[in-house]
């Protein structure tokens, strides 16, 4: 059988990194194939290269047997190929209508037909079974919605095959069931699903057939029927996944951090964190799982002052810091790994060695009268990098030319040189290669050991396992599950995070 | 506006860390004098006959000199003052006006206070009245920003009209009587002329806000590199996000550098006002402020770019007037405009040259 | 005084001196708003009118047809508005800065003509304006009739809704609009956002332009700086009518209105700067939502970069 689409040999590589090494692929025609790996691992890099983004240093593409040369994404899409981005590629306020139809406008002489695009939207919507109105705005729409309206936008161009980037990242359990129903549809009608996913119970639950990817690899490529999560689990990471810490008992002490019906709005205006009471001692970690999008970054941002909360209060070593500004909460101990490093983390431009004070700069011993120390400023630099082994440990170079991993070893150096009482840690590993990884994990186990609370937020369920004293899973800005790591197991966590299960003592 | 990387090999690299901030400006303005040279052939001159007449006459003689280093003062003054802004996120279009303002207060003042205190005070307190209403003027673009998020591009290019027709306005109670200019201030009440101390000078108008000026660039330097507030300024102007989550108060630090912008905008008066004129008349310090975001641009929102784009651009304002015979001194506003145009398109081209090698 | 100023003859030329008034405002607002709409800041219409009255003065001068003038005058708003989309869609260099620096350039280079050409460093000569066209209905109409028979001020209402129609009824709109907002969308669907943003801002030229041709040919010559702030005025009703033709329109009037009113009332009481005044005051009012909230397109202002989003 002809393969629906085959990459062959497919070389990549961007300065020193070699994200595709030889890849080779091949999906049937009439199924879903799922294309896995960690971050990093070259998934996204080789379907931009699929669809045009990217042009290949080496091998071969092939679309129904021809090999063909995509010079951007609409030579794809005139082939067939469509790709639903992580982040949405719609106009937002256009309508639904006007998105689907742009570039492809239907016309009434030399004007645009608006009454046939929506008419031509609503009869697509229909035979797909993917609901929309067309008339309405784009920026109005719910995230599983726009969803829609992405895979509308290439199956209204003719695609065939439909490229799914991390599609299940912001959506709620329900949409996920129907955007899986959607996919089995558009299987059984003949097309062609890619879907390119770190979560292996999504490939198991959906696909025909699976590829695993590992530091630009293929390491192995499968019948969905024939494998199981942790043999898939094992190809993504390697070795075998059970991440044993060294990790002794916690001895908890005084809170660190007290929240009592916390209320926060989202950008939207909408209740993100409903009345949450969240708890962390000293000497603990607590770790809050949960798919993304149920109020962790809403959450983590009012705790750290950066979001105004609504209600209820937040006490931080004993005071009051509803109202405190971000200052005022670093200075009275708080640490906090940001989840967005980039947006909230460093400073692009900024030094190694200015970056490593960002959030110090008022205070001693950066500061002496109206100046700043720059030899204290230095001092710090070269002990922590060197601590925290960061590469190049050079405390003039700009953070922009660290590698993400790096960055982010220099982030949770200069937050856990403050030795707060409270570290807030986001998706502390997140883009991090492994090394770096079990080194993190072992600082934050020591910043427990210190005698500070640590507030765990990640996608990573092995991670917070490893790594908790306490789990609490999230659930629509509500804590809906309290229990530890010995009393439970990613099956049970996944049922709470997805909303299966109904609170029992939300603590 | 971002530092060069500093790689960890050999001089070769070091040596390119130094080219590349000097790179656009120095495409700018060869690109300039080529482009001015069609210019001049238009009118049917040679352009080596009429650039040679601007360096001889502008650099033979300590009169020439002098004029150089009158014109660029005030660039300096309002090219820190865009600088800041810049370093900070902020465009302050609004340096022509605050400028203004700020100089039609420093002759009212002064006016107003001559009869009743000694000169020298009459300088001082002038200038820190034309000061305070520089930075007022400035922080009104800040607030709004602050407050409502307006953007200060259009509010900034809306408060310089606004500044003009305010200054015609209060100059009808101020001026002197069938005049557009405020009273003349005793000559003990201004700033000495430097052809005090070097005679060959002798009637270039240049004065001791020139030693302001470096002090202004000395102040910037200091206040952006070597303390807090600088570091978060930057910040801000790099990131907002991280700046907040690094304990700044992002509106805050955009109402202050419109405010000490303004404030430096506001030195132009010094020159103009108490070291030149003794007084304030209509239509002073004209294009002041524009051609301040021209010499920041030129000078990468550096003090010592900022001071040598400032002799660049006063020299080159000398020279038009030399060469007034044979060309229109017109010729000069082309070749800035130029400058400006070729300054912001080498840095783009330049800066992606070298992402692209690295 | 006030009291002459409401009768009826003075009511009507006070509506045309409004209408004349805000004429070269609406072909500024109107262009800006389409180099705006595909993303690209312009605030070069002050220079572009001062390029496009010399284009008009110039050649009236020498070949003595106005309507060439008018040609010419969009061909040099065209040629400003092709300098700018280079520096900033081809270059991706900033958009306000390379307004700026237009805007200077053209009172350099409008000053140095006017002295190659014509000796002066103030007015040129007296060149042909433009003749009025005798349209059967409106031209009778009392006080507005002969106005209404200006082809210029005619061109200008016919753009008013032939810009509406273009920019919310056509596929060629659709496709800027959606390059303003979210280009890299629009590059994703195969749309080519350079093509586009050049565009939008080769349009805000030729119409600019048309402003231009507009001043000189009612003044009948171009005297130095003869702009006046015009530009920046066009701007800010581009920004008051929220980024569309028809409500740029209005402003354009609402703007006119208020300078003929600051004529009318001179030494009536009211001080001239303060209504000198009123478009800027206005024009900061609504950027601060007090006046609705004014929202640009989205990714207005920024270079549009297709390495960074691959």
């Amino acid at each position: 059988m002809t393969p629906a689409i085959e990459l062959q040999d497919i070389v990549k590589s961007f300065g020193r990194l070699v994200a595709n090494d030889r890849v080779s692929l091949a999906v049937r025609p009439g199924s879903i194939h799922a294309l896995v790996g960690e971050n990093g691992a070259g998934k996204t890099t080789l379907m931009k290269v699929l669809f045009g983004l990217y042009q290949p240093d080496a091998g071969t593409l092939r679309v129904q047997g021809e090999t063909v040369r995509f010079r951007s994404p609409l030579d794809a899409l005139r082939r067939g190929l469509g790709m639903v981005h992580q982040h949405f590629m719609l106009v937002p306020p256009l309508t639904v209508a006007e998105n689907i139809t742009l570039g492809r406008e239907p016309r009434a002489g030399v004007s645009y037909d608006r009454r046939r695009a929506e008419s031509d939207v609503a009869e697509l919507s229909r035979r797909y079974g993917l609901a929309v109105d067309p008339r309405a705005r784009v920026e109005s729409l719910s995230v599983g919605q726009q969803q829609r309206v992405e895979i509308l936008k290439i199956l209204y161009r003719g695609a065939r095959v439909l490229i799914l980037d991390e599609p299940t990242a912001v959506l709620t359990p329900q949409e996920v069931d129907e955007l899986f129903a959607v996919l089995r549809s558009l299987r059984d009608a003949g097309d062609t699903v890619v879907l390119i996913t770190h979560k292996l119970r999504e490939v198991i639950e959906l696909s025909d057939r699976v590829t695993v990817m590992r530091g630009g690899r293929v390491v192995g490529e499968r019948d969905t029927k024939d494998v199981t999560i942790e043999e898939l689990a094992e190809m993504m990471v390697g070795r075998p996944v059970l991440l044993t810490l060294e990790k002794g008992p916690s001895r908890p002490g005084d809170p660190v951090l007290e929240t009592e019906g916390l209320v926060v709005r989202d950008d939207r205006g909408l209740d993100a964190v409903r009345g949450v009471r969240l708890v962390v001692r000293a000497g603990e970690i607590v770790g809050v799982a949960g798919v993304e999008g149920n109020g962790q970054a809403e959450l983590i941002e009012a705790l750290a002052g950066l979001r105004h909360a609504s209600g209820g209060t937040i006490r931080l070593a004993g005071r009051d810091v509803t109202r405190a500004t971000p200052l005022a909460r670093l200075r009275h101990g708080l640490a906090h790994v940001p989840a967005d490093r980039l947006a909230r983390g460093i400073l692009a431009d900024f030094d190694l060695a200015d970056n490593l004070i960002l959030g110090m700069q008022r205070d001693a011993p950066y500061r002496r009268g109206p100046w700043l120390d720059r030899a204290a400023v230095r001092a710090h630099a070269a002990g922590t990098l060197a601590e925290y082994d960061v590469r190049p440990p050079l405390p003039q170079v700009p953070v922009r030319t660290l590698s993400g991993g790096n960055q982010q070893k220099l982030v949770v150096g200069r937050e856990l040189s403050r030795r707060g009482r409270l570290l807030i840690a986001a998706h502390p590993t997140r883009g991090v290669d492994l090394g770096a990884i079990e080194f993190i994990h072992r600082r934050l186990v020591a910043e427990r050991d210190r005698g500070a609370g640590v507030l765990l937020v990640s996608s990573e369920l092995s991670e917070l396992l490893a790594l908790s004293d306490r789990l609490i899973v999230i659930y629509e800005g509500a804590l809906v599950h309290e229990t530890v790591p010995e009393a439970t197991d990613e099956r049970t966590l996944g049922l709470y995070m997805s909303g299966h299960r109904r609170p029992g003592n939300a603590a | 506006m971002s530092e060069p990387a500093a790689p960890a090999t050999a001089t070769a690299s070091a040596a390119r860390s130094w080219l590349r901030p000097l790179l656009p400006p120095a495409i700018a303005v060869v690109f300039s004098l080529v482009a001015g040279a069609g210019f001049i052939f238009a009118v049917g001159q040679n352009p080596l006959t009429v650039y040679g007449a601007m360096v001889a006459g502008v650099f033979g003689s300590a009169y020439g000199w002098g004029q150089v280093l009158f014109k660029a003062t005030p660039l300096v003054f309002t090219g820190l003052a865009v600088a800041l802004g810049f370093r900070a996120g902020l465009f302050n279009i609004g340096a022509e006006g605050q400028a203004y303002l700020a100089s039609f207060v420093m002759g009212a003042a002064g006016a107003a206070l001559a009869p009743t205190l000694p000169g020298p005070l009459v300088l001082v307190a002038a200038a820190l009245a034309g000061i305070a209403a520089g930075a007022a003027y400035a922080a009104v673009p800040g607030l709004l920003k602050a407050r409502f998020g307006s953007h200060e591009v259009i509010n900034t290019i809306m408060l310089n009209f606004i500044a003009f027709a305010l200054v015609n306005y209060l100059g009808h109670g101020t001026f002197v009587h069938e005049t557009v200019h405020t009273a003349e201030l005793p000559r003990t009440a201004l700033l000495p002329r430097l052809d005090l101390v070097w005679p060959a000078l002798r009637g270039s108008p240049v004065n001791a806000s020139l030693g302001l000026a470096g002090l202004a660039c000395v102040g910037v330097g200091l206040l952006l590199w070597r303390t807090p507030f600088g570091y978060e300024l930057r910040a801000v102007g790099l990131s907002p996000g991280a700046a907040e989550y690094g304990g700044a108060r992002v509106p805050a630090v955009w109402v202050k550098t419109m405010a000490l912008s303004g404030a430096l905008a506001a030195l132009v008066g010094v020159n103009f006002v108490l070291g030149y004129k003794g007084y304030f008349e209509s239509g002073f310090t004209a294009g002041v402020g524009f051609l301040g975001i021209a010499v920041a641009l030129l000078g990468r929102t550096h003090p010592v770019g900022i001071v040598l784009a400032a002799l660049f651009f006063g020299a080159l304002s000398q020279g038009g007037l030399v060469i007034n015979s044979l060309v229109p001194k017109e010729l000069v506003d082309i070749l800035q405009a130029i400058v400006i145009l070729m300054a912001i398109v080498s840095h783009e081209v330049v800066e992606r040259r070298l992402r692209r090698r690295a | 005084m006030i009291g002459d100023a409401f009768g009826a003859a003075a009511v009507l030329a006070f509506v045309a001196q409004t209408v004349r008034i805000s004429v070269p405002y609406a072909f500024g607002a109107m262009g800006c708003a389409f180099s705006e709409r595909g993303g690209v800041i312009n605030i070069a219409a002050e220079g572009i009118f001062l390029h496009a009255a010399l284009a008009y003065t110039l050649t009236a001068y020498f070949t003595g047809n106005a309507w060439l003038g008018v040609a010419a005058a969009a061909a040099a708003g065209l040629a400003t508005g092709a300098l700018h989309a280079l520096v900033t869609v081809t270059f991706r260099a900033d958009q306000i800065t390379s307004g700026l620096g237009i805007n200077l350039l053209a009172v350099g280079l409008t000053r140095f003509v006017l002295k190659a050409v014509f000796h002066s460093s103030s007015n040129s000569e007296r060149v042909a304006g433009l003749p009025t066209w005798n349209v059967p209905g409106l031209s009778a109409l009392p006080g507005v009739g002969p106005l209404l028979g200006t082809p210029l001020v005619l061109v200008a209402l016919g753009l008013v809704f032939f810009s509406w129609w273009l920019l919310f009824r056509t596929p060629f709109g659709l496709r800027l609009r959606s390059v303003g907002e979210h280009p890299e969308a629009a590059a994703t669907l195969g749309l080519s956002v350079n093509r586009l943003r050049y565009a939008g801002v080769l349009l805000s030229g030729v119409l600019a332009g048309l402003g231009g041709a507009w001043l000189a040919s009612d003044q009948r010559s171009f005297t130095d700086g003869m702009s006046a702030g015009r530009g920046y005025i066009a701007l800010a009703a581009m920004i008051v009518g929220k980024w569309n033709p028809v409500g740029a329109a209005l402003a354009c009037l609402l703007f006119g209105a208020a300078e003929a009113l600051q004529i009318r009332l001179q030494g009536a009481g009211i001080p001239n700067e303060f209504l000198q005044m009123l478009p800027y005051l206005v024009t900061m009012l609504v950027l601060a939502g007090a006046i609705g909230r004014a929202r640009p397109p989205a990714s207005v202002g920024r270079p549009y970069d297709p390495e960074s989003h691959g």
